[in-house]
C-alpha cells in the first residue's frame, strides 16, 4: 500500500530530522495519514514539512481543535496539511494538557491559521503563543469559559430581553 | 438668535445646529470652515487627504451580505486597513452536534452555510460513511451529484443576484431569483423542502427521486445555459459594471494560497485547483466537465469564473441524469439505514433495526476523519471525531467563507471604499457559514 510506505517515510524523516522523541504516533486511519508530534516542536515540524522538497505541504487546509475528554492530555489541535502538487494530505496532531494548554502559533508559517487559531482559543482555551492578535473571534469578547470543551454545559444561559436584564447579573453591565 | 441658544447648541465650528438646519445652502458653513482652515493651516495637524478615519461598516448593512462588521481605516476614500469582526450569528451548531445522534446532526450542519446546504450535509455524511466504512450505492452517488450541482447553481444565482444589486443592477436580482426558484422547485420535488432539505442520508439519500423529476431537471439544465448567456450579455455590456470590476480587488495567487483561499477566488487567478477533479469523490470522475479559470484574479475574473461554473454544473447534471444508474438509493446495511417500510410489517428483525436506529441511532467505530469536498465557495471540510458512542465527539466544519474572509484585507488594501463593497460581494461570504 503506497500510503502506508509514504507514512513510514514521513515518520522516518521526522525522526531523522528532530530525534526519536518528536514523533508520538504515526497512524493510518480510514485511509488518512496522521502523525502525532511533540507540541513543543510543532512549528519546526510544520516548517520542515512545508519546506522540505520531499514533502512540500505548502497549503494548510484547516486547523481545528478537539477535546478528548476522558483520555489524558485532553485537548488536541489538528493541522490538515495539503500538498497540491502531489495531491496528498497529512494530518499533524498534537495533544495538550488542559492545565497548561499552550502551543506556539504557526501564523508565521501559514497566515491562514490566524482566524482558525483564534477560533480554537475561543472554543477550547488553547493559548497560541506568538499569535499576532489572539482574541475571541466567535463568542463575545467578555464571555467567560470555553464553550466547546466537553465539560462545558450545553444550554442554561439566560436569553436576555429588556424585561429580565436585571435578573441576569453580569450581562447588562 | 439669542446667546443662550448659541451656547447650548454650539459645535466646535461655532455654528449652532439650528442655524445650520435652517439654511438650505451649506455655503456659509463651508466658507467658515475654509476661513478657519486658512487661519490655522500651520497647526491643524492633518489635512483631510492624509487624516486616517476609522469607519465602522455593519453589522447591519445590506452590502455586507449578512451580519458582518467591517472596521475600516480610511484615508480619504482609500481603504488602508480592514478588520472583519464576526460572530454575530454564532449559534453554537458545532457544540449542539455533540449532543445529537449521528442522524440528527444532518439538519444542524445544513444550517451552517445556508446557501449551500447540500454540500454541508454531503461533507458530513461522507465523513461518517468513511468512519463506518460503508459504500454508497451508485444511484445515490449520482443523485448526490445532481443535487449538489443544482445547489451550486442555486448558490451562484444567489451570489450573482445580490452582487449585481450591490453594483446597482437591480433587475439582475429578480432574474437570478427566478432561476433560483426553479432549482428550489426541483428540491421541493425530491425532498418536500425548498431549503435545508435533509435529503442526504448517511449511506445514501433519503428516498428516490419522484417520477417526473428527471424530465423537469433536464428541462432546467437545458434552458439554464441560455439564461446565463442572457445574464452575461446584460452585465458584460454594462460599461459601469466593467469599470467597477476590471482590475479591482486583485491579490496574487501566492498570497491567496498562503491565506488558505480556495474555490472560485483561487481559480480566478489561474490555479485550476478543484477537489472534484483533484480527488474525485461521489463518482465525479464519471462526468466530463472542465474547470473554469481566470487570468489575473480581479473581480471580473471571479465573476466570469462563477458564471462559467454554472455551465459546467449544467453539463454535469445533464450527464448524471442521463446516466442515472438503476438500483438502491441507500445502502442496504441495516445498522446504518432504515429498513424499507414494507419490511416492517413482516420482519421482526427489521422492526428491531428500525427501533434501534430511531431511538439510539447508529454506533460509529472510534476514529477521526477529515472529509474535504468542493463547495461553491471552496474547500468545505468536515472533521468528525467518534468515540464509539452513538453521538459524535466533535463535528467541525472547515468553512471556506470563514477562511476566505481573511483575504479581504489583502484584496481591498489601497483601493477605494466603493470598490471594497464590490470585492466583498465577489468574495461571496455567507455569514451563517462563517459564524456557524
Amino acid at each position: 500500500m503506497p500510503e502506508e510506505s509514504r507514512l513510514r517515510a514521513t515518520a522516518d524523516a521526522l525522526r531523522a530530522r528532530f530525534g526519536d522523541d518528536v514523533l508520538i504516533e504515526a497512524s493510518l486511519h480510514c485511509g488518512q495519514a496522521c502523525v502525532q508530534v511533540d507540541p513543543a516542536r510543532i512549528v519546526s515540524v510544520l516548517g520542515f514539512l512545508r519546506d522540505d522538497p520531499d514533502f512540500g505541504f505548502k497549503f494548510l487546509a484547516s486547523v481545528h481543535g478537539c477535546d478528548y475528554m476522558p483520555s489524558a492530555p485532553r485537548l488536541g489541535v489538528h493541522y490538515e496539511l495539503l500538498n497540491m502538487r502531489q495531491i496528498e494530505r497529512l494530518r499533524v496532531k498534537v495533544r495538550l494538557p488542559i492545565e497548561d494548554a499552550q502551543i506556539e502559533s504557526c501564523v508565521g508559517l501559514f497566515p491562514t491559521a490566524d482566524f482558525q487559531e483564534r477560533e480554537i482559543y475561543d472554543m477550547f482555551g488553547v493559548v497560541f503563543t506568538g499569535h499576532p492578535d489572539l482574541r475571541r473571534i466567535l463568542m463575545p469578547e467578555d464571555y467567560e469559559g470555553f464553550p466547546q470543551r466537553r465539560d462545558f454545559p450545553l444550554g442554561g444561559e439566560p436569553v436576555i430581553f429588556t424585561h429580565n436584564e436585571p435578573e441576569a447579573p453580569g450581562w447588562y453591565e | 438668535m439669542s446667546d443662550e441658544h448659541r451656547t447650548l447648541d454650539a459645535d466646535p465650528l461655532g455654528v449652532s445646529y439650528r442655524e445650520r438646519e435652517a439654511s438650505i445652502t451649506l455655503s456659509p458653513i463651508e466658507r467658515q470652515i475654509a476661513e478657519r482652515r486658512a487661519v490655522s493651516q500651520a497647526d491643524t495637524a492633518l489635512a483631510p487627504e492624509t487624516e486616517l478615519l476609522t469607519l465602522n461598516i455593519g453589522p447591519h448593512h445590506p452590502a455586507t451580505h449578512g451580519v458582518l462588521r467591517l472596521l475600516t481605516t480610511l484615508q480619504g476614500e482609500i481603504v488602508r486597513d480592514i478588520k472583519p469582526l464576526i460572530g454575530y450569528v454564532h449559534t453554537g451548531i458545532e457544540k449542539n452536534c455533540e449532543d445529537k445522534s449521528y442522524w440528527k446532526v444532518i439538519p444542524l450542519v445544513e444550517r451552517m452555510d445556508y446557501a449551500s446546504y447540500y454540500f454541508n450535509a454531503m461533507a458530513y455524511c461522507m465523513a461518517v460513511e468513511k468512519l463506518l466504512g460503508i459504500e454508497v450505492p451508485p444511484r445515490a452517488q449520482y443523485l448526490r451529484v445532481i443535487h449538489a450541482e443544482l445547489c451550486r447553481i442555486h448558490s451562484h444565482m444567489l451570489w450573482l443576484g445580490t452582487s449585481a444589486l450591490d453594483l446597482g443592477a437591480i433587475s439582475m436580482f429578480w432574474y437570478c431569483f427566478r432561476e433560483r426558484d426553479n432549482v428550489l422547485d426541483l428540491f421541493e420535488m425530491s425532498s418536500g423542502q425548498r431549503m435545508h432539505t435533509r435529503y442526504f442520508q448517511i449511506g445514501g439519500v433519503v428516498e428516490d427521486v419522484p417520477p417526473g423529476f428527471v424530465e423537469k431537471a433536464l428541462w432546467f439544465v437545458r434552458q439554464m445555459p441560455g439564461r446565463v448567456d442572457q445574464f452575461a450579455d446584460l452585465l458584460d455590456s454594462n460599461e459601469i459594471l466593467l469599470q467597477r470590476m476590471r482590475g479591482v480587488g486583485m491579490c496574487s495567487q501566492e498570497r491567496l494560497l498562503e491565506l488558505g483561499v480556495t474555490g472560485p477566488l483561487l481559480r480566478a487567478t489561474g490555479n485550476p485547483w478543484d477537489l472534484r477533479k483533484a480527488t474525485p469523490y461521489s463518482s465525479y470522475d464519471h462526468f466530463n466537465f472542465k474547470i473554469p479559470v481566470g487570468t489575473v484574479g480581479d473581480n471580473y475574473d471571479r465573476y466570469r469564473v462563477r458564471l462559467a461554473e454554472i455551465y459546467e454544473s449544467c453539463k454535469i447534471i445533464e450527464q448524471a441524469l442521463e446516466g442515472l444508474p438503476e438500483g438502491d438509493w441507500i445502502t442496504d446495511d441495516r445498522k446504518v439505514a432504515l429498513p424499507p417500510r414494507h419490511e416492517l410489517a413482516t420482519s421482526m428483525e427489521a422492526l428491531i433495526h428500525h427501533f434501534k436506529l430511531v431511538t439510539e441511532g447508529m454506533r460509529v467505530p472510534p476514529g477521526e476523519v477529515y472529509m474535504p469536498i468542493e463547495s461553491p465557495r471552496g474547500e468545505l471540510g468536515c472533521f468528525v471525531v467518534s468515540d464509539g458512542s452513538s453521538k459524535p465527539a466533535r463535528v467541525h466544519m472547515r468553512e471556506p467563507s470563514f477562511v476566505n474572509l481573511q483575504a479581504l484585507g489583502d484584496m481591498v488594501k489601497d483601493e477605494y471604499l466603493a470598490d471594497m463593497i464590490v470585492t466583498l460581494a465577489m468574495l461571496d461570504p455567507v455569514l451563517g457559514g462563517i459564524d456557524r
